[in-house]
């Protein structure tokens, strides 16, 4: 329904070609864009807000990379923003450009005498009852632990048999239901069967609540009094939309959360809550459900709900890879024999080597939001991976000589260059031909800037290769 | 970089979070309607799940109306309501369960967990008020014990409940449950299904062929299609009502959950987007928490008035 976030922001950004440093003007701009797209997400509004703030504050002044645009870097800042916020471990003090990394998943807390008791509560309907057979069946399986699972609803029709039945088709034992017996009393006789039958973890499922219910609230924090459970898992929906940090805040008043699980992973909601819950509590969101069956369950990446909340495909990894591989003094030597129409040989297998580390045109396109009609001809033109081998392969068996001067190869060496390389003479040829095309289409972009390179990339593909636009050097777009 | 700004984020939050959950509070007392106050209004809107694209119509609406007049915040939070009166109140339709059919076939689909199952409990419950005879197919034959719930909802208000086995075909069920309504000769039959996220295709295409199984039977058939939506669902609303709405041809909506803190505004932005009727709403667990959707209200506690 909406344009990606990159998107957006690349059309905010287009005006503000790479002058250096960000300025306070173009992040306002950006930061309105970045606002939509949170909310549509559905992050809470006070979490946008004091996001925006922060983000702000730490992108204006920031240099652009070389290899990106404005609006790439922006929207790179808000990710690593989100990463952090969602739980990734920050970049370190001083590192300059070191990135929010990936976090792995936090693992699900089973400290203190044996056993262990982990304590699941949530909304109504939010996924408390599946994801505990989840959990279960993950320690039981995974973990080799010995797990007990019991059904403190007494409320809902049929919720005990619920759990009783996902209990028969995972394997794991449940507490057998006393007819009338209230949640506390349940809570203790699960734990006195778990002592006595030698359990490493008891699981108590409980009823949904709403985070209002005086009642119902207070009946949860007694059963934690006396269950003392080493995690208290707040079960939450995807699709949750503003309300999510009052219920996030109250559960955790009330009974004190040590971690989260987002549930429906696997629909398309954007998940904005997951940053609401994260923010407003600082619990740690350990677990995904993806699934309605029991082996649908993830760990979580701060990483990819981040990326999942901006919707934009992944510019991130992008701006990171490009960073990493390119050279900015190539790119600026490059840039200048662009300029002069110089464009050899050499310099087409250095851009062939760099596509290669960016997983080839087609994988350099799907990160790029907006170019769904190229990726087509790419796949078309089959660009893969072993081709700008190939090719590199035949550069690499010319002389020097032959690659600053490509006008000196004829018949003869054209055989000892396709020998060299293992190739076919029509492989070579059809390896010149491209480079032809390419130095001409770097003649025009020398010329007359960066516009028509996107343009002329399509045109190129149909032999392969070509300059990445996010490859495009800065003195090349002028 | 590093986690500065990150930690001053986490100290703005706490007061955040207390703000929100006291409500919004006094925005504006008596003053000028300037951008601030209107900035302030938006916020208001987007909180209540209106999402911001509508969230920005209406307070620009407002804007045009009173923009450089003194108001006071009641004053606009009434003004507000009544505009968004205005739009929901052309959907709010309860459902009747009448038609010349017989029986009158209501349909009952949604995402996983929105209360699909208790809302047709509650219908039952209303249904036999109004003296209809009501007969229940549990036609979720996938989640552990579904079956059961309905039956125990079904127990609850003296309604008969058509049921297989877990793992049985659903639209052999929802084909035997109309020929047994038939013969037994119910006013109305409230079919179950099972959850399902609309972004599944095969498990939409299950719900299709349910359709076109209770056709072949009675081409009329379903009489409503109702959607349950969950009120404290935020902007992924406007999917699932766009997505089962064109799969399996929803007539209405029935929002649950009314009774928490969670304001549904995206309600909103679905009657603007697809005008499809609300027919009730649900207010909590028990059998007589369904009421008919009345837009006044609704808009009114949008806005936080009562
Ligand atoms: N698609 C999908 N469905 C899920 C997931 N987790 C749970 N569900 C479904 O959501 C519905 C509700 O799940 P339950 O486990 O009964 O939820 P609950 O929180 O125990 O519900 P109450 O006890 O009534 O509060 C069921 O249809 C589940 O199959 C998930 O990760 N993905
Ligand atoms: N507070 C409140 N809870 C509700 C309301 N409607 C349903 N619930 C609760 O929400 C939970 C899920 O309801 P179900 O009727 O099982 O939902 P469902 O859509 O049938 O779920 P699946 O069949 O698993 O997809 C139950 O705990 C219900 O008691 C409501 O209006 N208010
Ligand atoms: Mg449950
Ligand atoms: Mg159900």
């Amino acid at each position: 329904m909406f344009d990606s976030l990159s998107d957006r922001l690349g059309s905010v950004l287009t005006g503000l070609k790479r002058r250096g440093a960000l300025k306070e003007s173009d992040v306002d701009q950006a930061m309105r864009d970045v606002r939509l797209a949170l909310l549509e997400a559905d992050v809470a509004l006070p979490v946008v807000k004091d996001f925006i703030a922060g983000v702000k504050a730490e992108a204006v002044g920031q240099k652009v990379l070389k290899s990106v645009t404005p609006g790439q870097m922006v929207v790179k800042i808000v990710h690593d923003g989100l990463v952090e916020m969602l739980g990734g471990k920050p970049a370190a003090e001083g590192d300059e450009g070191a990135e929010a990394a990936d976090t792995g998943p936090e693992g699900i807390n089973l400290s203190g005498e044996p056993p262990s008791v982990i304590l699941m509560v949530g909304l109504q309907g939010s996924g408390k009852t599946t994801s505990t057979g989840k959990i279960a069946k993950r320690l039981a399986e995974r973990d080799r632990k010995k797990v007990l699972m019991a059904s403190l609803d007494v409320y809902r029709p049929a919720a005990q048999e619920q759990l009783r039945v996902l209990g028969e088709q995972a394997g794991i034992p449940t507490l057998p239901v006393v007819e009338g017996q209230q949640p506390v009393d349940i809570a203790k006789r699960a734990l006195q069967a778990g002592k006595f039958g030698g359990y490493d973890v008891v699981m108590l499922d409980t009823a949904g609540r709403l985070h209002v219910d005086e009642g119902l609230m207070q009946e949860v924090a007694a059963v934690k009094a006396h269950a003392n459970p080493s995690e208290v898992m707040l079960v939450a929906d995807a699709m949750t939309g503003q309300d999510a940090v009052a219920v996030a805040d109250s559960f955790n008043q009330r009974v004190g959360l040590t971690g989260i699980m987002l549930t429906r992973v696997d629909g398309d909601a954007r998940g904005g809550a997951a940053l609401s819950m994260r923010a407003v509590t600082q619990c740690p969101i350990k677990l995904l459900g993806v699934g309605e069956k029991l082996d649908e369950l993830e760990d979580f990446h701060a990483d990819r709900i981040a990326g999942r909340i901006l919707g934009m495909g992944d510019v991130v990894s992008l701006v990171e890879r490009a960073r990493d591989t390119i050279e900015a003094e190539d790119a600026e030597k490059l840039a200048k024999k662009i300029q002069k129409g110089q464009f050899d040989l050499e310099d087409m297998a250095s851009q062939l080597a760099q596509m290669r580390k960016m997983g080839g045109l087609e994988g350099l396109l799907g990160m790029m939001p907006g170019v769904g009609k190229m990726k087509e001809q790419v796949k078309a033109a089959n660009v893969n991976e072993g081709l700008l081998k190939r090719q590199e392969a035949i550069i690499s068996s010319m002389t020097p000589h032959e690659r600053r001067n490509p006008k000196v190869i004829h018949a003869s060496r054209k055989q000892r260059i396709a020998k060299g390389a293992g190739a076919s003479i029509q492989e070579v040829n059809k390896l010149l031909k491209q480079y032809q095309t390419m130095a001409k289409m770097m003649k025009k972009v020398g010329k007359s800037g960066g516009k028509n390179l996107m343009r002329g990339l399509g045109g190129m593909l149909g032999g392969g290769g070509g300059l990445p636009p996010g490859m495009m050097p800065p003195g090349g777009v002028r | 970089m590093g986690g500065s700004w990150f930690q001053r984020l986490k100290d703005g939050l706490r007061k955040t979070s207390s703000r929100l959950a006291t409500g919004i509070g006094d925005i504006f007392t008596k003053r000028k309607l300037d951008a601030e106050a209107i900035e302030e209004l938006e916020d208001l809107l987007v909180m209540a799940d209106l999402g911001p694209a509508t969230a920005a119509k209406l307070s620009a609406a407002i804007a045009e109306e009173r923009f450089d007049k003194e108001v006071d915040e009641a004053e606009v939070r009434t003004a507000l309501a009544d505009e968004i009166t205005t739009l929901l109140e052309p959907v709010a339709k309860p459902l009747t369960a009448e038609s010349d059919a017989n029986p009158h076939v209501v349909l009952v689909v949604g995402v996983n967990g929105s209360g699909k199952t208790t809302t047709i409990g509650k219908l039952a419950h209303a249904l036999k008020s109004d003296g209809k005879s009501v007969m229940l197919a549990a036609g979720d034959t996938f989640r552990a014990a579904a079956i059961e719930q309905l039956k125990v909802w079904g127990g609850r208000a003296g309604a008969p409940v058509v049921a297989k086995e877990q793992g049985a075909d659903s639209a052999s069920l929802a084909y035997d449950a109309i020929e047994q309504a038939r013969a037994q000769g119910s006013d109305v039959l409230l079919i179950d299904t099972a959850g399902r996220l609309h972004n599944k295709a095969d498990l939409m295409d299950e719900l299709r062929k349910v359709l076109r199984v209770i056709r072949k039977l009675d081409e009329t058939a379903p009489h409503d299609v109702l959607l349950v939506l969950d009120a404290t669902t935020g902007q992924n609303a406007l999917n699932q009502v766009e997505v089962f709405g064109s799969m399996v041809d929803v007539t209405g909506l029935v929002v649950t959950k009314l009774d928490g803190t969670a304001k549904g505004g995206v309600l909103v932005a679905l009657a603007e987007r697809f005008g499809l009727p609300v027919h009730a709403v649900g207010v909590g667990e028990q059998a007589d928490d369904l009421r008919p959707f009345a837009a006044r209200d609704f808009a009114r506690g949008l806005m936080g008035l009562d």
